[in-house]
């Protein structure tokens, strides 16, 4: 099992970064490496178990379905139910944590999953920086962090 | 009544998280905190255990430890007794680390009942007078340890490049040279070429290296006497420097400090280097890379020897072989200060004069004497407690003979050649005990390392040894230190400088 962290500090208020990221359809509006995405069955972007379908800018295709939703932890986790990335049993969870100290954020991006051993590095490399630490950086472009 | 306070903190979450977990060293970084003590004989570690303390206003207040992680990094703790009506008071401190340029995320929260009309005013002295003058106090402890001179060079690896750049295999990679080795032979055999330092991966670092100490086992690697380095590659296995980037997960090392090797695999010989970061050593202020690069290697291992292979008393004879050379010299020193008689066994008088001023009480030389008599006859016939010895062939029958009864060799070195085979009944003679330590066996693991370098900071701060540098040579000059350690024209530690000696 390998797993993959990623935290960042973002220099707005948590309830402002959770209005951009809640919308689980909404990953176009703020991650930079998806293009477009839908949720399959006309399901409310909300709605515990929705899929989203989504195509990356490099052309990939990825289907993760929401698995739980807290408006009250600000915390989203969803799993990989298709994508060319070559992961099994993949659950990440994207939270965030009001830091009082200056009414800003912190945010964690973690994900556990299972892949060919020779694949493990590249892969945590890969999305703990380009997918994780890529979205944070640009949550901290959109809020001047 | 809840409370949540939480901060970040910029250093490394392994920095904060040594100050927090001593329950009771709250009275050394809170403002608040007057003393502190612990009940009962308990650790400070020791889940349930009681600190009992009295605030900088005078009030007491008594709190125990309910739960500890060191995985999770976050501990609880309840008042049992306090001055101040905190009624049902239960708190947690809990980190995390900060991926995006390795700082911490710190949450101080708790629950309480505070007594009707008083709560405006606990709220406030909890969160403003205990958390935040909290955070406040670490980060002054904390964050001015780190060395900022170099932190706006170079982004953290863990940082991602721009979302438009692509992150192809090598991008990002640093230049640099580095001396190589195509094939065993002599020193001609070594040349400075181009390399390549990648962006760290998980749990490594990429550092660029201002000073490289130039040690025997390097030669052995050239030579190919030892395998460790399978040409072509790299030799050399003590540097210093500052650390450019960190990969993820890199917990104890952030970008900017200054930092430390004595270990392998090999590559030192290198302006830039991205390597394991489990064993480098932060190197405190006031030691200069050049002297950590002369020293680290040696000084760990007369520490192992001094400490942890035979734990020498005050009171025990020891007799110490090439007392004047690298490791001998720091032996003398170090164990002097511990209140070892000290004898030193040389092979000329100039070296003679060198192993006194090194702390030698008595040298040997030479002589119509056999070494054997000489200790005997400066220890009345008992002999010496314990024998450093890393002449190997030449000298191990005579060391043997020169151990008092229950006496302890220490075989760590064979300069001369192997020390061949040896029948163990003979060592019944004496009843001896034969060690044969292995440097990487007392080094590889963070923890050794921690422990073996605290020993030798210290020891190099009070003075207790002192770092002797004979030769500087530019790294492109390494085939001229490599002569110069085999002719045996050095005196002291030998060290390469990348940008030329200066």
């Amino acid at each position: 099992m390998a797993e993959v962290y990623a935290s960042s500090v973002i220099a707005a208020p948590a309830g402002r970064v959770w209005a951009s990221i809640r919308d689980f359809n909404g990953l176009p509006s703020w991650h930079p490496l998806i293009a477009e995405s839908r949720i399959e069955a006309a399901a409310p972007a909300d709605q515990v178990g929705c899929v989203r379908a989504f195509r990356l800018k490099d052309g990939g295709f990825i289907r993760e379905k929401l698995l739980a939703l807290s408006d009250y932890d600000f915390s989203c986790t969803y799993s990989i139910l298709e994508s060319p990335m070559g992961v099994e049993n993949y659950v990440a969870t994207l939270k965030l944590t009001p830091i009082t100290d200056g009414d800003r954020t912190f945010a964690e991006w973690s994900a556990s999953f299972d892949c060919a051993a020779e694949r493990e590095a590249e892969l945590v490399t890969n999305i703990g920086g380009n997918v994780f630490q890529g979205g944070f950086e640009a949550l901290k472009r959109q809020f001047g962090g | 009544m809840q409370i949540q306070r939480s901060t970040v903190i910029d250093a490394p979450l392994d920095a904060v998280w040594a100050v927090l977990r001593d329950f009771n060293g709250h009275d050394r970084w809170h403002p608040a905190v007057a003393t502190s003590r612990l009940e009962g004989g308990r650790r400070t570690d020791q889940v349930g255990c009681v600190r009992d303390f009295r605030l900088a206003g005078g009030e007491r207040v008594r709190e125990q430890l309910l739960s500890l992680s060191d995985r999770d990094h976050r501990f609880r703790y309840a008042i049992v007794e306090s001055d101040i009506p905190l009624h049902d008071y239960v708190a947690e401190v809990a980190l995390k680390p900060v991926t995006d340029g390795n700082r911490t995320f710190w949450r101080w929260s708790s629950h309480f009942r505070p007594p009707p009309g008083r709560e405006r005013e606990l709220r406030e002295l909890v969160s403003q007078g205990v958390y935040e003058a909290g955070f406040a106090a670490i980060r002054a402890l904390v964050e001015r340890r780190s060395a900022p001179a170099l932190r706006p060079a170079l982004r953290p690896a863990a940082a991602p490049a721009p979302a438009s750049a692509p992150a192809a295999a090598g991008d990002g990679a640093l230049a640099g040279e580095a001396v190589r080795l195509d094939r065993y032979g002599g020193p001609e055999e070594l040349h400075i070429v181009p390399v390549s330092a990648p962006r760290p991966g998980p749990g490594e670092v990429r550092l660029r290296q201002t000073a490289i100490g130039v040690n025997f086992i390097d030669v052995y690697c050239r030579t190919g006497y030892f395998d460790l380095l399978k040409p072509p590659g790299v030799p050399g296995m003590e540097a210093a420097g500052v650390v450019l980037d960190v990969g993820p997960g890199v917990r104890h090392l952030s970008t900017g400090q200054r930092v430390a090797y004595a270990c392998p695999p090999v590559g030192a010989y290198a302006t830039v280097r991205t390597m394991k970061a489990d064993l480098l050593v932060p190197l405190p202020d006031g030691f200069s890379d050049q002297v950590a690069a002369a020293i680290l290697l040696k000084g760990m291992t007369a520490a192992f020897l001094l400490h942890r292979v035979h734990k020498l008393q005050a009171g025990e004879t020891l007799l110490v072989y090439a007392p004047a050379g690298g490791v001998g010299r720091l032996l003398c020193q170090w164990a002097r200060h511990l209140g070892a008689r000290v004898l030193g066994a040389t092979s000329s008088p100039e070296k003679a004069a060198a192993a006194r001023a090194a702390g030698a009480h008595e040298v040997i030389l030479p002589g119509p004497e056999s070494l054997e008599a000489q200790v005997k006859a400066l220890t009345g016939g008992r002999g010496a407690d314990v024998i450093y010895d890393a002449v190997g062939r030449d000298s191990f029958a005579h060391s043997l003979r020169a151990l008092a009864n229950c006496g302890h060799l220490v075989s760590y070195g064979q300069a001369s050649g192997p020390v061949g085979n040896w029948d163990i009944g003979a060592l019944a003679s004496n009843s001896a005990t034969v060690s044969r330590p292995n440097y990487g066996h007392y080094t590889d693991t963070p923890e050794k390392v921690a422990a073996i370098t605290a020993r030798l900071f210290s020891a190099l701060a009070e003075g207790v040894i002192t770092p002797e540098i004979g030769q500087r040579f530019p790294l492109a000059e390494a085939a001229a230190a490599h002569r110069a350690l085999e002719g045996r024209r050095t005196l002291g530690a030998t060290i390469l400088l990348p940008g030329g000696p200066h």
